[in-house]
């Protein structure tokens, strides 16, 4: 029993209620104190966490001591809890950019603890055992994230936000409806029970539904290929931190839930469909990056390339391998990283000139080198040149993808570097390195809050790259766990099986 | 019992599909309400022995004894909660759909296409 | 705005004035039998909203608002604050989170008391702060995105008079 599990969802949680009676001008500085003390103890809980799951397995506990199959479990793995550290620290750097970027109303109508839902809801999802309490946080997390999408009501959001409230309604209530039609299956919704019975389940056409089902609830919050029309539409309308957040957070939640139901869950349907979501993954790398060639915007450029990004991390999960796995999972943190520190690099920039339109931008290399600096650190990274973690993130998804045979999506992944490199540079050319054609001395300077959080993430990004064997290392230790049934029926419900105790208990 | 559930949760799906098709925002957010509906439905089909009239949700109180004619209380449970949900959503999306018709000036979905212009 | 004289009813208003304390009642009724009866803190909360709610339609909701003077989101809070403190005692002593405590006797008229309790109350003070709430934003709609509306009046858009 580790009852420390649920340390990361008390504090949040807490911390956003207290923040709620502390939101007026007068005592802000008393909710961003709490707020920040709650993010600072998750992430140091989390480091923890992944030092301890990396020493000693993992991590199992149930609410109120109901036993595994009956009660609601959570279970930290390598996977969950190198999302959860990565999720969390994302969260931190966020918030201090939003004290240094974030104009004041927003905080008076409940930005940060909005935040901590968030924060909330992706950790619950990442370390919950049970596939219904899966959709709940969800729902928490896709709640806080529809209060901050919207959040300011300017017209753009309010338009951009319906399409993004109800195409994830919509992928919501798919997922609702795999979770009755499992149930009605096999009769139970932990995920590791599911995982056991799901083995003597001789009914293959609905198992075969409910995984497209979870495949398009999942994948629709993901943003693979047919779905993925409410994140461009929406992403760059809110304040730049928001956006980052997302694209750190909320399609790689969506991505993480795809690795654990489809990956382990319903392992036999996913072996079964992996060439099809290869196809997927294939045309979504291809379509988000031609999608970002043709923006002429920082953040819609960046956004397409959220979706190319996912392509690779769906890759991982087409391959139906640990290997493949784990090289997905490796490559999943390292875009978390970089595309938030993108985010708010790009960010600095759309606030330095006040708008996001790359024709109306330029010069900014000149003005600021070290913003120039680290965008193009940040975009080596993103392309995947060696010193920075992108390389090794793509490596070993190319070096799985080969030895297994899939060689034409390992083609089409390295030609979607090219690109994804070349549209970077775009960006590169419009806003740091063109003359500028208006009078610059006007402009307001970058401020350290601005430019400090993304310069971390990058800084953090070529640490990755530079001590990559560490990472590497535990990115494989997770993905066999991921890919590992009986371990992890084994580490939940103990080594006799969830089935055992379910007859003990009718007994 | 099932055949009459099974055409009514038909009827939502249908009924949801065709409004969620239209071009109207108001008609869009009924058509996801009935949705859910459908939705919760379907999983109340989905319980243990599937629906049975009459009976109660309930374990002997004593002997801790399953009763011979129950109906699973967990499909229930799971509804509860997809309810609640979909209430504090519905409850949002209103208001959201509500200032965005406002804003736009329109009830037309296929006006607002501002964000998706390059 | 809707105004008040809208819901001119005498009917609806005697009854709303009646109906007041007895579906408080009822509702802390709910919120005490919940544990292993039908009931509970999520009921009783609805049941006592639904009371406010009432209210609203029957007299307005400035009257609503005016009579009830609530601090909602703060009642949110403490309902989250009084529901997680309930859990964590457990998690102290080294139990899994949300294991449930009881006193040891029931005390009459009111029944066992212990934890699950406690976390009912919160659960109950927070189902009739957001429910009122979002009833009470709806009803009162210029009040939804205030921010919004701000923007607006600095732009002279909705006709606001310029200082």
């Amino acid at each position: 029993m580790a009852n420390h599990l649920f340390l990361p969802l008390i504090s949040p949680m807490l911390a956003a209620a207290l923040a709620l009676i502390f939101t007026r001008t007068k005592t802000r500085n008393v909710a961003r104190g709490i707020v920040l003390t709650s993010v600072v103890f998750n992430l140091a809980y989390s480091l923890w966490l992944v030092w301890t799951v990396a020493t000693t397995g993992i991590q199992v506990t149930q609410a109120a001591g109901w036993e595994a199959p009956f009660g609601i479990t959570l279970v930290a793995d390598g996977a969950s809890a190198l999302m959860l550290c990565v999720a969390t620290l994302l969260m931190l750097v966020t918030m201090s950019y939003s004290f240094a970027s974030l104009d004041p109303g927003y905080e008076n109508f409940f930005y940060y603890p909005l935040l901590l839902l968030l924060l909330l809801g992706v950790s619950g999802a990442f370390l919950t055992g049970d596939i219904f309490n899966l959709y709940v946080w969800f729902e928490v997390l896709l709640l806080a994230s529809f209060g901050l999408m919207t959040l300011g009501g300017s017209r753009a959001q309010l338009e951009g936000g319906l399409k993004y409230v109800v195409l994830n309604l919509l992928g919501s209530t798919a997922f609702l409806m795999a979770c009755g039609l499992l149930y009605g299956t096999v009769g139970s919704l932990n995920m590791a029970h599911v995982a056991e019975r799901m083995q003597s389940v001789n009914n293959p056409g609905i198992v075969t539904v409910i995984a497209c089902l979870f495949f398009f609830a999942y994948g629709g919050k993901a943003a693979i290929l047919p779905l993925f029309f409410w994140l461009p539409t929406s992403y760059h309308t809110p304040p730049v931190a928001v956006t980052a957040i997302f694209s750190g957070l909320l399609t790689k939640v969506g991505a993480y839930s795809l690795y654990r139901v489809l990956g382990l869950v319903l392992q036999d349907e996913l072996v079964r469909l992996a060439p099809f979501v290869l196809v997927i993954a294939g045309l979504t790398m291809v379509v988000g990056v031609f999608g970002a060639m043709a923006q002429m915007n920082v953040r819609r450029i960046l956004s397409f390339h959220i979706i190319s990004q996912i392509g690779y991390t769906i890759m991982g999960l087409g391959l139906a391998s640990a290997v493949g796995l784990a090289a997905g999972l490796l490559f999943t943190v390292h875009v978390m990283i970089v595309k938030t520190a993108l985010f708010f690099i790009g960010g600095a920039a759309e606030q330095i000139y006040g708008t996001g339109d790359l024709k109306k931008m330029g010069g900014l290399a000149q003005r600021e080198p070290l913003l120039a600096i680290f965008w193009f650190l940040g975009i080596l990274s993103l392309a995947g040149i060696p010193p920075m973690s992108g390389f090794f993130g793509k490596l070993a998804l190319l070096q799985a993808g080969v030895n297994q045979g899939a060689i034409g999506i390992s083609v089409i992944a390295a030609f979607t570097g090219i690109l994804t490199f070349f549209s970077m540079l775009k960006i590169w050319n419009e806003v740091f390195w063109k003359k500028s054609y208006g009078d610059m001395s006007k402009l307001p300077r970058v401020t350290p809050g601005l430019l400090l959080p993304g310069a971390l993430l990058v800084m953090i990004s070529l640490a990755l790259g530079l001590g990559a064997g560490v990472l590497v290392d535990y990115s494989q230790m997770a993905g066999m766990q991921l890919f590992d049934r009986a371990g992890y029926i084994a580490s939940v419900c103990g080594v006799q099986g969830c089935e055992a105790i379910v007859e003990a208990a009718l007994r | 019992m099932i055949f009459l559930l099974a055409i009514a949760i038909g009827s939502l799906f249908a009924g949801a599909v065709y409004l969620i098709l239209r071009r109207s925002v108001a008609k869009l957010i009924l058509g996801l309400m009935l949705l859910s509906h459908a939705v919760n439905l379907l999983i109340f089909t989905m319980g243990d022995g599937g629906v049975r009239r009459g009976a109660l949700p309930i374990v002997d109180y004593y002997t801790g004894e399953v009763m011979p004619n129950t109906t699973d209380p967990l499909v229930q449970a799971l509804i509860l909660t997809a309810i609640v949900i979909s209430f504090g959503i519905t409850a949002f999306i209103m208001a959201l759909a509500y200032r965005a018709t406002q804003a736009m000036k329109t009830d037309d979905l296929d006006d607002m296409a501002n964000t998706d212009r390059l | 705005m809707i105004k008040a004289t809208n819901y001119d009813s005498i009917v609806l208003r005697t009854v709303a004035r009646l109906m007041m304390p007895l579906l408080l009642l009822l509702s802390v009724f709910m919120l005490l039998r919940g544990h292993n009866l039908p009931g509970g803190g999520f009921i009783g909360g609805l049941v006592a909203s639904s009371a406010i709610i009432m209210q609203m339609i029957a007299f307005g909701p400035e009257y609503a608002r005016r009579v009830i003077r609530v601090n909602y989101l703060g009642l949110a809070a403490v309902g989250i604050l009084v529901a997680v403190s309930a859990s964590v005692p457990a998690l102290l002593v080294g139990l899994p989170f949300m294991r449930a405590f009881w006193l040891p006797e029931a005390i009459p008229g009111i029944g066992k008391l212990g934890t699950p309790v406690v976390f009912d109350v919160g659960v109950f003070l927070l189902v009739i702060a957001v429910t009122t709430k979002i009833a009470m934003l709806l009803s009162e709609e210029p009040d939804l995105f205030p921010m919004h509306m701000e923007q607006e009046d600095e732009e002279g858009v909705t006709g606001a008079p310029k200082a």
